[in-house]
Parts: structure tokens; C-alpha cells; sequence
């Protein structure tokens, strides 16, 4: 699992380190089970107070993401799982409101962004054909 | 719980300037306090005042729940203390340098020391002198947490190190942290290290504390706002900082609420969407210009400064 932290973020740190965590075992990136750094590997890893990552892990004990054990460590629960998908639909509906606002200043029509986007859809469906096509191409030049 | 550290209205003068007017604040036990301000604002008065080093001409200092005056040596056992210029014999070995530690030192831990010393990479047949500055730095704040102090105090520790030395300062700090998990009371120029370790910041400027809060409040409760229109902006509490801006003002608010926010766009001025300060900028806001009582500052006085 690799976090990563903003500390100039108007996001409290270990909110951002609790967030990430959770996202990463929405994405289905880590199986249940999983064991997290400990607070000292962390807090050295991001060069952060090791109460911060105490913190984060204590608002992750508290909504059921991970479990601590005793001397052992904390570890995912896997339990965060079901927001998979509407985590994922969230991240498409971002990706897609951005692609449409800078084509809309751009000049283009709605009709003119559904029809680039299904022509993107086909060229990753036909990717392979497209590429061998090209290596003739070359080959001939 | 008492407090690790209590300034209560502390004033110190040196001949007729007054250095400290009413210092003011305590420190939570286990958290970490990062004491900033500018040149000369007191930041080392104070530590000082502190440690029992100077007495203050009013108010009261407490330690450790002792009167910072009258410390005997079994509580200053308790404290450590790393000062600006790192005080170290030049002419020893580290190795001797931790040997003179363990035999002047009640409770000092010899393979504790060694041990964080080797992770820092400092060679023990090393002399002092031919250290760099960062790994002396490094070697004092090691030695200094050698007896497992309750509380740790440092007077900017990052003094003159660069971005590399200071990065690895801090990952020794936060070694030591996770290990022996104190209370911590440091001064700093460096806020991207603060934003990275501290739980609260106070803010020492002319002489008092201007802020005082956690870093996360701070985050949550001050933001900037960019407000367009004609005049200047209407006084309204809260106002931290009011600076000219091309078309308008660049406004700091303390906690903005839809008063506030009605209040501001009355008379058909804009007000741009918020975003957060960096300790750095909100330290700059507040620290730049000679202004007193911040957080009690009253807005008439602030917009009158605007419009000035």
C-alpha cells in the first residue's frame, strides 16, 4: 500500500492517510487481511508525528476498516470492500465532468463530444489491429 | 492531568525593551508544540525562561508541574534540552562524547544511544569537530533523549541545516518519538517541517502569543477569501488579515459563517470561494506588519488599516 500526504493540504493529515487507506481497499488493491505499517514505519516513511498516524488509524479501527491485534499490528478487515463500486462510478463521473468542460471550451457541440467519445471507446477496442497497422507503415517507409 | 508546561503572563524586559509582554499558554503532556515567530520575537527568551536560565520580571513559569525558578536536579533530569548551537566538546569522539554522557548523566542509556546513533549513520570514531552540522544536530538531539526525558525542548534544532540534513533531523526525531513517545516543545523557522510534525502551533509575536490552536483547527476554522468590489470590505469580526489584491482585497478570516459571508458581499461585492492558507502564508499575514492581539484585534481597526 503506498500513502502518500499533502501537508500544505486543507485535508488534516491523518484524514488523508485514513482516506487513502480506504480508498485503496475499495479499489479491491489489498485483500482482507492485509497488514498496515506500523505507526513508527509510517510516521517515518511520510515524515509525520507518529500521533498523526495513531490518529488515522484509530478513525480506521473506528469505521470498521481495519482491526488491531494486540502486538501483532493492525490489519484490513476487507469489510470496506462493498464501496468498490460506488467509489468507482464517483471516480468515472469525475473523469468524464472534467473531459466534457475543457471539450465544451474548446467550441465543441454535446453531439460532437458523445461521437469523439464513442470513436475513443472503438480505438481501444480495435488497439491491437490499429498498432500492427502502424508497424507496417513503417516497415514500408 | 497538569500541564507539562504553563507560561502564565509572562513579561521579560532587557534594559528598557520588553521582549516578552504577557506570554501566555500551556502545553498538552504527549503532544508536540511548535513555537514560531520571527527574529527576535522571544522565541528563545522564552525556552529560556523556561529552563529556569532567566526569571521572569512577572508572571509564572511551570514545568513539569514545578515553578520553572526553583527546579532541582532530579526534575531537570527529566527535561531535555538541545539549544541552537548544539554544545558539544569539539575535541571528542562521538564514542567518548557518550561515554562523558553515561557517566555525568543519572539514567543514561548507552545502547539506546549507540544504537540511534548508527542509524543516523554518525561514525563513532568520528571527533566533533570534523562532523557536519547536521550530523552534530543530530548527535545533540540523540545524546539529549539518552535518559528518557519526559519532556523535550528545542530551541530551533534546524538552525542552518539544509533541506537534505534537516529531513534526516527530523526522521531521527520521529524515531525517537515513536520510541519514547514525550511531550515536545521546539521553536522553528522551518513551517513545511511543522506542518509535517506538530499537534499545536503558537504564533509568538510583539511579545505574546497571536495564535494559539491546532494545526487542524487551523486548517478548518481560518480561510482566505478573495473579495471584489468597490471601497473597501465591511468590517466584520474575524478579520485576521486584509490586503490589497489586484481588483479588491485578499481577506484571512477566522471562522466565516453566512453572517459573515452576507455581510461581506452586501453592496454587490464578490466574494471568490475559499481556500485554505499554508502555515507559511498565515504566518506571513499575521507576523509582516506590526499588529497586536490578533485573534482579539478588533475589525473596525483592521478595515480602518485596509483602507489606510
Amino acid at each position: 500500500m503506498i500513502l502518500r500526504i499533502d501537508p500544505q493540504s486543507a485535508e488534516p493529515i491523518f484524514e488523508q492517510i485514513a482516506f487513502q487507506v480506504k480508498a485503496t481497499v475499495a479499489r479491491g488493491q489489498v485483500e482482507a487481511g492485509y497488514k498496515l505499517p506500523s505507526v513508527r514505519e509510517l510516521a517515518r516513511e511520510l515524515s509525520i508525528n507518529p500521533n498523526t498516524v495513531v490518529r488515522a488509524y484509530d478513525v480506521l479501527e473506528k469505521d470498521g476498516v481495519i482491526v488491531r491485534r494486540k502486538g501483532a499490528g493492525c490489519f484490513t478487515t476487507g469489510r470496506g470492500s462493498e464501496l468498490a463500486a460506488p467509489r468507482k462510478r464517483e471516480q468515472l463521473r469525475e473523469l468524464l465532468q472534467r473531459a466534457a468542460t475543457e471539450a465544451f471550451h474548446l467550441g465543441f457541440t454535446p453531439d460532437d463530444i458523445r461521437t469523439a467519445l464513442d470513436r475513443a471507446l472503438e480505438r481501444l477496442q480495435f488497439r491491437g489491429d490499429e498498432t500492427r497497422g502502424e508497424e507496417k507503415q513503417e516497415n514500408n517507409s | 492531568m497538569t500541564s507539562a508546561i504553563r507560561f502564565d503572563r509572562v513579561h521579560r524586559y532587557f534594559a528598557d525593551h520588553a521582549v516578552l509582554r504577557g506570554l501566555d499558554f500551556t502545553v498538552e503532556p504527549g503532544s508536540i508544540f511548535a513555537l514560531l515567530g520571527r527574529n527576535g520575537a522571544g522565541k528563545t527568551t522564552a525556552l529560556r525562561i523556561l529552563l529556569g536560565f532567566l526569571e521572569p520580571h512577572h508572571g509564572y513559569c511551570e514545568i513539569l508541574g514545578t515553578d520553572s525558578r526553583k527546579l532541582s536536579p532530579r526534575e531537570r533530569g527529566k527535561i531535555a534540552y538541545v539549544g541552537e548551537d548544539h554544545r558539544l566538546y569539539a575535541s571528542m569522539r562521538v564514542r567518548e562524547a557518550i561515554e562523558f554522557e553515561a557517566g555525568t548523566r543519572v539514567g543514561f542509556r548507552r545502547d539506546f544511544v549507540t544504537k540511534a546513533i548508527d542509524r543516523c549513520a554518525i561514525p563513532l570514531g568520528q571527533r566533533i569537530f570534523q562532523l557536519s552540522r547536521g550530523q552534530r544536530a543530530q548527535l545533540a538531539l540523540v545524546l539529549s533523549v539518552g535518559t528518557e526525558p519526559e519532556l523535550l525542548i528545542f530551541d530551533d534544532p534546524a538552525l542552518g541545516l539544509d533541506a537534505v540534513m534537516r529531513r534526516e533531523l527530523l526522521d531521527a526525531l520521529i524515531d525517537l518519538l515513536a520510541e519514547v513517545g514525550c511531550t515536545v516543545l521546539f521553536s522553528s523557522h522551518h513551517l513545511h517541517d511543522v506542518e509535517r510534525i506538530a499537534d499545536r502551533v503558537g504564533i509568538l509575536h510583539g511579545g505574546q502569543l497571536i495564535v494559539d490552536a491546532t494545526l487542524d483547527d487551523l486548517k478548518s476554522r481560518v480561510q482566505r477569501r478573495a473579495w471584489i468590489g468597490t471601497g473597501t470590505p465591511p468590517p466584520v469580526a474575524g478579520t485576521l488579515c486584509c490586503r490589497r489584491r489586484r481588483d479588491g482585497y485578499d481577506l484571512t478570516l477566522l471562522d466565516v459563517d453566512a453572517t459573515t459571508e452576507n455581510a461581506l458581499t452586501s453592496g454587490g461585492a464578490q466574494l471568490a470561494p475559499p481556500s485554505t492558507p499554508t502555515l507559511e502564508e498565515l504566518f506571513l499575514d499575521l507576523t509582516a506588519d506590526d499588529r497586536s492581539g490578533i485573534f482579539s484585534a478588533s475589525p473596525s481597526d483592521q478595515a480602518h488599516e485596509a483602507s489606510a
